[in-house]
């Protein structure tokens, strides 16, 4: 039956050899009164059957290629290059597992090894792991890392940090004692022009956290302001978040700004949107801290004959070794998407990565210079910024979305829904998926529905 | 032979894959924060197919081979799966599209919903969890929200069994909780007297896996459940080994609190050479009001929304939803099966086991002599006499094939070998996976040495893992001073 094998032959066969006389009997130890219980679904349906239903399913969604995208905040519609599901789609990756027998997954640990790598140069520090859950759980350990490190129980987290990643880090620090402080944005006139260092920062404190570029868009110079600097002369570390990692290819890392451990979400290099998931956090530190990283960590070695090999390592770190002490309780992480990471930056090397950041950063530009001159629209986020840009509006913002959404467009997100005192304006994004034409005709249709105001 | 990295491959002005021309004016960003260089590796899109290729050949997997990980569930993905999760219409959703336009992907995400809770015996799911310590976090974050309630933030003790998983108390430890082992008794089962004698109103939850990591159903469950309950202690369920119970016992019938579910063990979604999965956390009333949120629910017009809610809530778990690509491929193994099609998995996934069993037991030694479910546990210890230890034995079954099973768990089982067959494979593999264990073992009799230095045919020869930790080269060389 469907993808079971046994025939009626091989089932009496077997259960001669057990020595039962039929399989209930293998069921006996479970209480009588709960034992073979009715499930309440629907009948099974057959390939064919199922394949329409998912397809109706499927159609009664509307999709990107269906519509024009104006909405990033942390989730991102960039091209990926068509050789990259070919790679993926290769089963003898996706139906193994973790590499626990080495000398039988040599594949998969090169690829692991090879992500790590290219982790440590995107975000310009010196080790990585092979990836945690996506960007919001990837801070929150992060975080608790550096309480490790530290010793130390007070966070600072800037408010212009994705307010999803914040909420995730309360729930994961809830309870434990530690004292999470919010760091506002800081307002030059009425832009807003990221993070100030707050008087909260002193020797109780265990990390500072920002986003880079910020969750309005806004890039900040970190080396200018010394962030860093001032960071550690309180013995505190800098955690940096990067939600929209295609800026690595033209913004300075965090390792070069001071981070000393910084997390990324990987979806927007080369992984599909998937309504959300399943994607991949990247984390990332210095070398003197690699005994407090989680996660899985791939090791170059040799075998007996002196050939080059790969190996899971420093599992001393991890919860099937040191159980209660272990640095995280994470086991299977999300490695076939470092494998759609791995080869989309194998496939778009630095000049197509640099590319694909300059052409989302150009069409933000142009966006929001047309936009900003519209009557009754005011760009809120400070330049410089990247791919991503608040803009206040004239009329109301859920209405402007609805409206939008009738003339074939996703527009920006509506900012009310995390921060209060933004209830009318919406972060609008850029890629280089976005055509000029969509941007002009976004321009025509705001600038049409803010006359109305 | 071994494959070069892509840091090799790479050459200086090698083209890579091309973007359309701009249609914009190129807009400059301040000097100030832009990176000075950017060492990528530069491949042409043959040189990476190629790499690639030539790395998936030097994996073991499913598709080309037995895979018999103890507690992994290594069954056959279906293809199917894979078609349905790239429809445009599920993989080119943003997850911040207005509701009505995902309202088909927001009712695949109910009807899981419900189907789990169904199955397992729960009153509600949350989806959000990205794999099972995942869903163990969210479990064990609302049972100490449960208790904080009620004023009993002093339980701060979890009990877990000593044949448990390592995330169950590296999961404790992240919520704060200090864990005590219980240990387990002759017959394979969590003794319910030493359970007893730990028990105390500092105890704030049972963390068990049931059928257990010995692949053994614990006879005392229902004694277990109550004591823990009268203690005013809540029972956490893993839910590694749902394979052998589908249609047979529902944990919540049992008197769970809570459980997790390993998508990617039971319900088919690939494994991805170490992930992604997703473990869904299905809970019963006591616990509904504090899990996480976002789930979908449904309105009396019928219409998916995304609902936050109440106070009690423990609050989100990760940014979004979910792994919405595994919940598509979930969803579509759950509708190709019915109740009826469930019941007969865990059914076959059982009898194959018990067989395997059957044929190893006279040779290897069987340390819980009872039937068994899904998977066995075996001990090494015969042929560790031998100068043969349970790691040599893995590493010959490569020679022979085979991946090899889970060994060294559970820390309870001196040189343990667990193997889980699953119910996808046919009796002449289960045969000849039998007959190439019997012949390890009559080779560690007769020439130990072969078992020593084995692997022989893999792409390599057995590694060094001593001098990675001791010496770790963790990424390539940069070429960077």
């Amino acid at each position: 039956m469907v993808f079971i094998p046994l025939t009626e032959q091989e089932r009496a066969e077997m259960l001669a050899r057990v020595g039962v006389a039929s399989t209930d009997e293998l069921f006996e130890a479970i209480p009588a009164e709960h034992r073979f219980p009715r499930l309440d679904l629907p009948p099974a349906l057959a390939e064919l059957e199922v394949a329409r239903h998912l397809a109706e399913l499927a159609a009664s969604n509307r999709h990107l290629e269906q519509m024009a995208c104006f909405v990033g905040a942390g989730a991102y519609y960039h091209s990926i290059p068509s050789a990259v599901a070919h790679i993926t789609g290769r089963s003898e990756f996706y139906t193994a597992y973790t590499p626990y027998q080495a000398e039988a997954s040599q594949g998969t640990l090169q690829f692991m090894f090879e992500f790590q790598s290219l982790a440590c140069e995107l975000l310009g520090l010196d080790v990585a792991n092979a990836s945690v859950y996506d960007g919001s759980t990837a801070l929150a350990e992060a975080v608790l890392m550096a309480q490790r490190v530290t010793r130390r129980d007070r966070v600072l987290v800037a408010d212009s940090v994705h307010p999803e990643y914040r909420a995730v880090l309360r729930t994961y620090l809830g309870g434990r004692g530690l004292d999470l402080v919010a760091v506002p944005t800081r307002l030059v006139g009425e832009a807003l022009a990221g993070v100030e260092l707050p008087d909260q920062l002193d020797q109780r404190t265990a990390c500072v956290v920002v986003q880079q570029p910020d969750f309005f868009g806004h890039v900040k110079d970190f080396r200018a302001e010394r962030l860093a600097e001032r960071v550690h002369a309180q013995g505190a570390l800098l955690v940096a978040v990067v939600a929209e990692p295609v800026s690595l290819g033209l913004l300075a890392p965090p390792g070069a700004w001071g981070a000393d451990i910084a997390v990324a979400e990987g979806q927007a290099l080369g992984v599909p949107l998937q309504f959300g998931g399943p994607w991949a956090g990247l984390m990332a530190c210095r070398q003197e801290h690699v005994r407090q990283l989680p996660g899985r960590i791939v090791g170059q070695t040799v075998d007996m004959e002196g050939r080059r090999g790969f190996v899971l390592t420093l599992q001393a770190r991890e919860q099937h070794i040191r159980r209660e002490k272990a640095t995280s309780n994470i086991c299977t992480s999300q490695t076939l998407l470092t494998l759609a990471i791995t080869a989309y930056l194998s496939l778009m090397g630095p000049a197509g990565l640099r590319e694909v950041a300059r052409q989302s950063h150009a069409k933000a530009a142009y966006a929001a210079s047309r936009i900003g001159r519209l009557p009754g629209y005011r760009v809120l986020t400070a330049e410089p910024f990247f791919n991503e840009f608040a803009v206040a509006c004239p009329t109301e913002a859920r209405q402007l979305r609805r409206d939008l959404l009738e003339r074939g467009a996703i527009g920006g997100l509506e900012l009310g829904r995390f921060y209060p005192r933004l209830s009318n304006a919406l972060l609008f994004c850029c890629t280089e998926m976005n055509t000029r034409q969509q941007i002009d005709r976004l321009v025509e249709a705001l600038a049409e529905l803010g006359g109305a105001a | 032979m071994s494959e070069p990295l892509l840091s090799e491959v790479s050459r200086p002005g090698r083209p890579g894959h091309q973007l359309p021309a701009c249609d914009v004016p190129d807009a400059p960003l301040p000097e100030a924060v832009l990176r000075d260089e950017l060492r990528l590796p530069e491949l042409g899109e043959l040189e990476v197919i190629r790499h690639f290729t030539h790395l998936s050949q030097c994996n073991v997997s499913i598709d080309t081979t037995f895979y018999p990980l103890g507690s992994c569930t290594m069954k056959y993905n279906p293809r199917i799966n894979e078609d349905v999760a790239r429809l445009p219409g599920f993989a080119l959703l943003h997850p911040y599209q207005p509701e009505e336009t995902v309202q088909g992907a927001l009712r695949l995400m109910y009807e899981l919903q419900r189907a789990l809770a169904e199955i397992t015996g729960f009153s509600a799911t949350c989806l959000q969890p990205a794999a099972g310590a995942h869903g163990e976090l969210a479990g064990m974050l609302m049972i100490r929200a449960y208790h904080q309630r009620r004023g009993q933030g002093h339980r701060t003790k979890v009990l877990i069994p000593s044949s448990a998983h390592g995330t169950n108390p590296a999961t404790a430890a992240m919520c704060g909780y200090y864990t005590v082992a219980v240990p387990t008794d002759a017959r394979g089962n969590v003794d319910p007297e030493r359970l007893r004698a730990e028990l105390d109103e500092h105890t704030a939850a049972l963390m068990i896996t049931n059928p257990s990591t010995l692949g053994l159903f614990e006879e005392h469950i229902q004694e277990i459940v109550q004591a823990v309950h009268e203690a005013g202690a809540l029972v956490y369920g893993d839910g590694a080994n749902l394979n052998a119970i589908l249609g047979m016992v529902k944990p919540g019938a049992l008197g769970f609190d809570a459980l997790h579910i390993n998508v990617h063990k039971t319900f088919s979604t690939p494994h991805g050479a170490g992930g992604p999965g997703a473990g869904p956390v299905v809970v019963g009333p006591t616990l509904e009001p504090f899990l996480p949120r976002p789930i979908v629910a449904r309105d009396a017009q019928g219409h998916y929304t995304l609902d936050g809610g109440g106070p009690d809530s423990i609050g989100r778990l990760r940014a979004f939803y979910g792994h919405f690509g595994i919940f598509v491929r979930a969803y579509t193994y759950l509708r190709m099966h019915g109740a009826d099609g469930l019941r007969r998995i865990s059914e076959a996934a059982v009898l194959n086991a018990n067989y395997l069993r059957s044929l190893l037991q006279g040779v290897y030694e069987l340390p819980y002599p009872r039937t068994c479910m899904h998977e066995f546990v075996l001990s090494g210890r015969r042929q560790k006499v031998l100068g043969v230890k349970t790691l040599d034995i893995a590493k010959r079954l490569i020679d022979y094939g085979f991946h090899p099973p889970t060994i060294y768990f559970p820390l309870i089982v001196e040189e343990a070998i667990m193997a889980e067959p699953t119910e996808t494979e046919s009796k002449d593999t289960l045969d000849a996976f039998a007959q190439a264990l019997l012949a390890i073992a009559r080779e560690a009799e007769a020439n130990p040495d072969l078992a020593r230095s084995a692997p022989h045919t893999a792409p390599v020869r057995r590694l060094d893992e001593v001098t990675a930790a001791r010496k770790p080269i963790l990424r390539w060389d940069s070429g960077r001073k």
